[in-house]
This record gives structure tokens, C-alpha cells and sequence, in this order.
């Protein structure tokens, strides 16, 4: 789960890591009054879920309240990434000197918490990473020691900070370890760190990743989660244990487990179809949850077949088939549904299912192909076929090129 | 012979008062595994089972009593960490974890320990283990694999099935099966399973399952192109899954240009792995 950028900063005081005076304002005439409280300029920083804000025109300095108000109204108009801006932030403006970049992550590859800073903070972070790896300094964190004080002062010396600033960067170095192991965080970042004029580090902006897997044992940070920032289907399948993830093609796709469902996609995109989506109904399958994901999947306008992908290994199929027909009593969809069965009591799945107007198939393939076809008719009944004709010279051939144009 | 699992393998469950630990302990106990106890704090001195499954408070007086060497762990995410510390300070040697959703932090902590005192995990959320026709650790459904000599590596779960299920029609089976699950930080990984199948008299074919997020595969492709004389087909799940997005598994994350479908395949292809363009292809390959 992602924290907004004042939630963040707002975790970050609290572990007493200084950041700049300032404010959320869901208004232009909120964001004013906070810059007349501020005094001074202020930077209007658009609070959206996606990287390159200030690349996109989203972060503005203000000389006085009245810019504020103007700045805020523009950004607060804007989509960023086709999300749509409904906070700004509302911070004093720092005299900046230098940026760092410094953050926790967890490194998959060594096991461990990796701490990372760089001399060469900011906006441009990423260039440094492809173009002066050597900048970068990562330090390994034992997970069972933390972290250590001897590793902050190895940090600060790597990057060149001045001696002047090794114990206040300690203590933001200690600060940021406690908030990434107390709040389960996959990422605790503060980009750029800043060494001000008046020679004080400040925390100028902030980014957090929390664990969904952790959530259970901080309710004050699921609290957090901004609804606006998720499509509301990816809402309704975690409500229902599903997993959920729009796609831009035609073909709805149903299947039990993350890698199946990935390879059900994959199947369809390798006989000529584009999946609509990833839905991985998980273990079981009640009715009801069938009857969700059926409409979840049918909420997408662009869905011309679906296509279920059922491996009974726990999940019994009989039961997954009484689900399917409660759900199509419940949903009653309107276009072709092709439905494999296999393992564990496919046979009696099968069976329930037979007088249902259902296509079956035995195997992925076969279901895939039949998905695709499907897809063919009704879009030939639907609306007139455009071949997609233009194939750019030099373009990889094949495959990529498939896609069914003629039905979006 | 097979790898990590047989016939004479002693099991003790954790968390076999639950519905998903009492179900599968069950089914294992179909297949011919032998469960020998089980564990769940405040319900020591009962019975399960039909009451020929003893339960224990804990995992040392368990071993203790039976002489148990495997663990396999059903208990909530949010106990899975403590339950793996305790299996591994009790002396079990190889513990299995089938539960999905544990925190990362606590896997980390997990498995930096589990380093430090040389005990093999094999997952969290992973179906676990199978060797056709001995034994079955964990939820594979055992019906859909026989015995034969292609051992099987996988990072999935009903994806395995769907693979043992394709090299079963094509009348070819499996040495043993297992799955080592989708988290970003879990024990067993595919290098461990590799060295094994090599050494390993009964394998003689091997099949990895990989999928998208992580370098995993990438690493295994070097290994395979180092030290492996088996012969090894692969299949990567995830080649149109959008780049950044969270597709249900924690491990399943495309982190900047590498972990795509398409950098592991280039990898193993590179190593001489041949590469399956969807599970039915399988078998053929393995011709």
C-alpha cells in the first residue's frame, strides 16, 4: 500500500526526522489560508500516487497566498498519469544547498533490509542510477541486528557529507530504520534530503510502500489507504479476496492462483487474443465469490468472452460449478463463456454444468483458442472489422502485432 | 531415491487443529504420508484424527515423543514467523511453510536465522512437496502425479498442478515435486533444487516454473549453464502481464527493467534451457 507523500512526512516527524512546516489542503481557498500562516513562499505540491509529479507540472513554488490560491486551483484541475489531483500539499519553501537521496529497501537477492544514499539526490535520481552507478552507496542491514550506528557514519562518509553533518544524519538514519521496521514498510524513502543554507538537514519530500501482508498489525495505517488512488473494482476483489488487475483487452479471465492466471493470460495473447484482465479468485470458491468476480470482470465494458481456468487441487470443482451457476443465475451475462474443469471432481463439476449454455474444453490451449474464437464472433456481430494493417518496418514480427483491434 | 521427501519421512504438523491444517493432514495421511503429530499451543494431550494423531504444545515436546523430522506449517500468517523459529530452535532439519501472506520483514528475520543454524525451509506460501507414490508435505493434490524420473521445480502453485497433471497425460511422471513458492523472500530457491536433482540417481529430466519479478531465474540459468549435465525445460508465467503492477503474488513484482518474462526466458534460452511457450508444451520438450 502507498502512502501519499504528507503521510509519509507526517510519519516522518513523528520519529522526529525534521521536514518543512506545512500542510494537506483539499482546496484552492485552504491552500491559501495555509500560506498565510506560513508566511513566505511556499511550494504547492500535487499529493497523487505516481512518480515524475514535478516533471508533470504538479509541484509549483508560490511567492505569496494569492499565487497559492491560483497554483493550487491549476493543480488541483490536473490529472497526473490519468490520475486526477484532489490534495495538494502546502509546504515553506526551502533555501536548499545540496540534495541527497537516502533510503531503505528491502533487497530480495541478499534477504535483507539494503540502506541507500546518494551525494546526487533530487528529481534526477534515476539518471544517476544508469549513468553514475558509482554514486549510489548501498548498505546492508542484518534484520536480526538492525540497524547500527558505525553503518549510518560508513554511509555519511561514502557519500561525502560533511563531518558537521554525521550526527544529525545518524539520528535521520536511525529514525528512517525504526519507521521501515515499525510500520513494515517495503520502502521508506526521503528524496531529496536536504542540507539547507542555514546548514540544517530537512526532509523535503517522502515516499512509503507499507506491506499489505503486515497490515493486520497496524490499523492505523490501513487507515491510510486512499480509495481514490485504486480503481474501485480492484476494491470490490480485495473486499471479496480476489485479485484483481485491469488489462486493455477483450477477453475476461477467471482462474484459481496467481501463476495460472498469469499463464491463462499468456495463453490467450499466444492464439491471438488480448486478456482484458488478471483475476485470481484464490483458494475455494463460494458462489459468491464467483458472482463478484463474474461481475467484476463484466463491469469492464470492453469484455466480449470470459474464459474460466479452474485447477481443482483444494478447491473442489464441483463446488467451483455450483458457484459458476449461482453466479450466472445472479449475474446473468450475455456473452460467450468458455469454462475448463480439471482435478479434483471435475467430472461432477462438468457434469452440473452441462446444461448450462457453456462452451468446455479439456485443455489450456483448446480453452484459449476457443476464448479467441469466441471473441471473433461476437465481435463480427457487434461492430464492422478493422484489420489492423500497418505493421512498422523493422517492428519484431508476429505475436506483439496480434492484437484485436477490430473489437475495441 | 528422490529429493527431500519419501517414504520414511516422519511429519508433524503445526497448526493441525485448524481447518486447513486438519484437512491436509488428512489427505496426507490418504496419500501415505506419515503424519506423525501435530502441534497447537493450549490443545496438548489431545487427539485428532480419529484419535490417531497426537497433539502436542509444542514442537520440542513433539519431537521429543515421536522422533518427527519434517515440519510442515498451516498456522495464520501472523503466527507463521514464530512457528518456523520454533520448529527451527526445536532441531527440526527441514521445515515447510504452506502459509500465504506472511510480512516480508518477518520472512527476512526468518530466514536470516534459519542461515545462521543450516535448516532447510522450504517456502512460505508454497503447495509443498511430493513424491509420487511415498509422500506428499503440503496440498498437492496427489491423484494428479505418478512416479517417474523428471524431477519438477516450481514457484507457483496451481501452476504446478496444471504441469504434473500434463506430464501425467503424456504418461510421464515425476521424481519429485517441488514447489518453493511465490514470496520475494522465501527459503529453498531453485539453485538448492537444482544441485539436488542433479545428485539425485532417480531424476534425469528436470522442469523449473518460473514467472515474472525478481532475478531468481536468472541466477538459476547461470547455475544450469555452470554445473548442470541434466537436461532442463522451463516455463515463465507472466509474459503479458503489465510492467509494475502486482499481479496476487508478493514475488511477482517487475522491478525496473529486469524480472520481465521475457529476460528470464532470454537467460535460460542462453543456458540451453528449452523453453515451453504455454504447460502442455512440456511433455513435448521433454522428448
Amino acid at each position: 500500500m502507498k502512502l501519499h507523500e504528507y503521510q509519509s512526512k507526517l510519519i516522518f516527524a513523528k520519529y522526529g526526522i525534521p521536514i518543512p512546516k506545512g500542510r494537506v489542503a483539499a482546496t484552492a481557498q485552504e491552500a491559501r489560508h495555509i500560506a498565510e500562516e506560513l508566511g513566505g513562499r511556499v511550494v504547492i505540491k500535487s499529493q497523487v500516487l505516481v512518480g515524475g509529479r514535478g516533471k508533470a507540472g504538479g509541484i509549483k513554488l508560490a511567492k505569496n497566498p494569492e499565487e497559492a490560491e491560483q497554483l493550487a486551483t491549476q493543480i488541483l484541475e490536473m490529472k497526473i498519469k490519468s490520475l486526477p489531483v484532489r490534495k495538494v500539499l502546502v509546504d515553506e519553501a526551502a533555501a536548499i544547498e545540496s540534495e541527497i537521496y537516502f533510503s531503505i529497501t528491502n533487497d530480495r537477492a541478499k534477504k535483507k533490509p539494503v540502506m541507500i544514499a546518494s551525494s546526487a539526490g533530487g528529481i534526477e535520481i534515476e539518471e544517476v542510477v544508469a549513468q553514475t552507478p558509482e554514486k549510489i552507496i548501498q548498505i546492508h542491514i542484518d534484520p536480526l541486528l538492525g540497524l547500527r550506528d558505525y553503518q549510518a557514519r560508513d554511509l555519511a562518509a561514502s557519500i561525502d557529507l560533511p563531518r558537521d553533518h554525521w550526527k544529525e544524519f545518524g539520528r535521520i538514519a536511525q529514525a528512517l530504520w525504526q519507521i521501515y521496521h515499525e510500520t513494515d514498510a517495503t520502502l521508506a524513502e526521503i528524496n531529496p534530503l536536504v542540507i539547507t543554507k542555514e546548514k540544517k538537514l530537512l526532509a523535503l519530500d517522502g515516499k512509503m510502500i507499507i506491506d499489505d501482508n503486515a497490515l493486520f498489525r497496524h490499523p492505523d495505517l490501513a487507515e491510510m489507504r486512499d480509495l481514490d488512488e485504486e480503481a474501485p473494482e480492484e476494491t470490490t476483489a480485495r473486499k471479496y479476496g480476489l485479485s484483481y488487475i485491469k488489462l486493455d483487452g477483450n477477453i475476461g479471465c477467471m482462474v484459481n492462483g496467481a501463476g495460472l492466471a498469469m499463464t491463462s493470460m499468456d495463453i490467450v495473447k499466444l492464439f491471438g487474443g488480448e486478456p482484458a484482465n488478471f483475476l485470481d479468485i484464490g483458494g475455494g470458491a463460494s458462489h459468491e465469490k464467483v458472482a463478484a468476480a463474474m461481475r467484476i470482470i463484466l463491469s469492464d465494458p470492453n469484455v466480449r468472452a470470459i474464459l474460466l481456468n479452474i485447477f481443482g487441487g483444494i478447491t473442489r470443482c464441483d463446488e467451483v460449478a455450483r458457484g459458476i451457476l449461482a453466479a450466472m443465475d445472479e449475474v446473468k451475462p450475455k456473452i460467450p463463456m468458455v469454462v475448463r474443469l480439471v482435478g479434483t471432481n471435475a467430472e461432477e463439476g462438468r457434469k452440473l454444468l452441462a446444461d448450462a449454455k457453456m462452451i468446455t474444453a479439456e485443455t489450456l490451449a483448446d480453452a484459449a483458442k476457443k476464448a479467441v474464437a469466441a471473441v471473433g464472433k461476437t465481435a463480427s456481430t457487434r461492430m464492422p472489422v478493422m484489420q489492423e494493417s500497418v505493421v512498422p518496418v523493422g517492428a519484431p514480427p508476429a505475436k506483439n502485432h496480434q492484437k484485436n483491434r477490430s473489437v475495441r | 531415491m528422490s529429493i527431500l521427501v519419501n517414504r520414511n519421512t516422519r511429519v508433524l504438523v503445526q497448526g493441525i487443529t485448524g481447518n486447513e491444517g486438519l484437512f491436509h493432514s488428512e489427505q496426507m495421511i490418504q496419500y501415505g504420508t506419515q503424519v506423525a503429530a501435530g502441534v497447537t499451543p493450549g490443545k496438548g494431550g489431545e487427539w485428532v484424527l480419529g484419535g490417531k494423531i497426537p497433539v502436542f504444545d509444542s514442537v520440542k515436546l513433539a519431537m521429543e515423543a515421536t522422533g518427527v523430522n519434517t515440519s510442515v506449517i498451516f498456522v495464520p500468517a501472523r503466527f507463521a514467523a514464530d512457528a518456523m523459529f520454533e520448529a527451527t530452535d526445536a532441531g527440526i532439519p527441514l521445515i515447510v511453510c504452506i502459509t500465504e501472506g506472511v510480512p516480508v520483514q518477518d520472512m527476512m528475520q526468518v530466514r536470516n536465522y534459519l542461515d545462521q543454524k543450516k535448516v532447510r525451509l522450504v517456502g512460505p506460501n508454497c503447495p509443498g512437496l511430493l513424491t509420487p507414490g511415498e509422500s506428499k508435505v503440503g496440498i498437492i493434490p496427489g491423484n494428479i502425479a505418478s512416479a517417474g524420473n523428471i524431477g519438477v521445480v516450481s514457484r507457483s502453485g496451481t501452476l504446478t498442478y496444471e504441469v504434473l497433471y500434463a506430464l501425467a497425460l503424456a504418461g510421464m511422471g515425476a521424481s519429485t515435486c517441488v514447489g518453493i513458492g511465490g514470496d520475494p523472500i522465501n527459503g529453498t530457491n531453485f539453485i538448492d533444487v537444482l544441485e539436488l536433482f542433479e545428485h539425485d540417481p532417480q531424476t534425469e529430466k528436470i522442469v523449473l516454473i518460473g514467472e515474472i519479478g525478481g532475478t531468481d531465474e536468472d541466477r538459476a540459468a547461470e547455475y544450469i549453464a555452470a554445473n548442470l549435465t541434466k537436461p532442463v525445460v522451463a516455463f515463465i508465467a507472466g509474459q503479458t502481464a503489465p510492467p509494475g503492477k502486482r499481479m496476487g503474488h508478493a514475488g511477482a513484482i517487475i522491478e525496473g527493467s529486469a524480472g520481465t518474462a521475457a529476460d528470464k526466458i532470454k537467460a535460460l534460452e542462453s543456458a540451453g534451457v528449452k523453453i515451453a511457450k504455454h504447460p502442455e508444451e512440456i511433455p513435448l520438450l521433454l522428448k
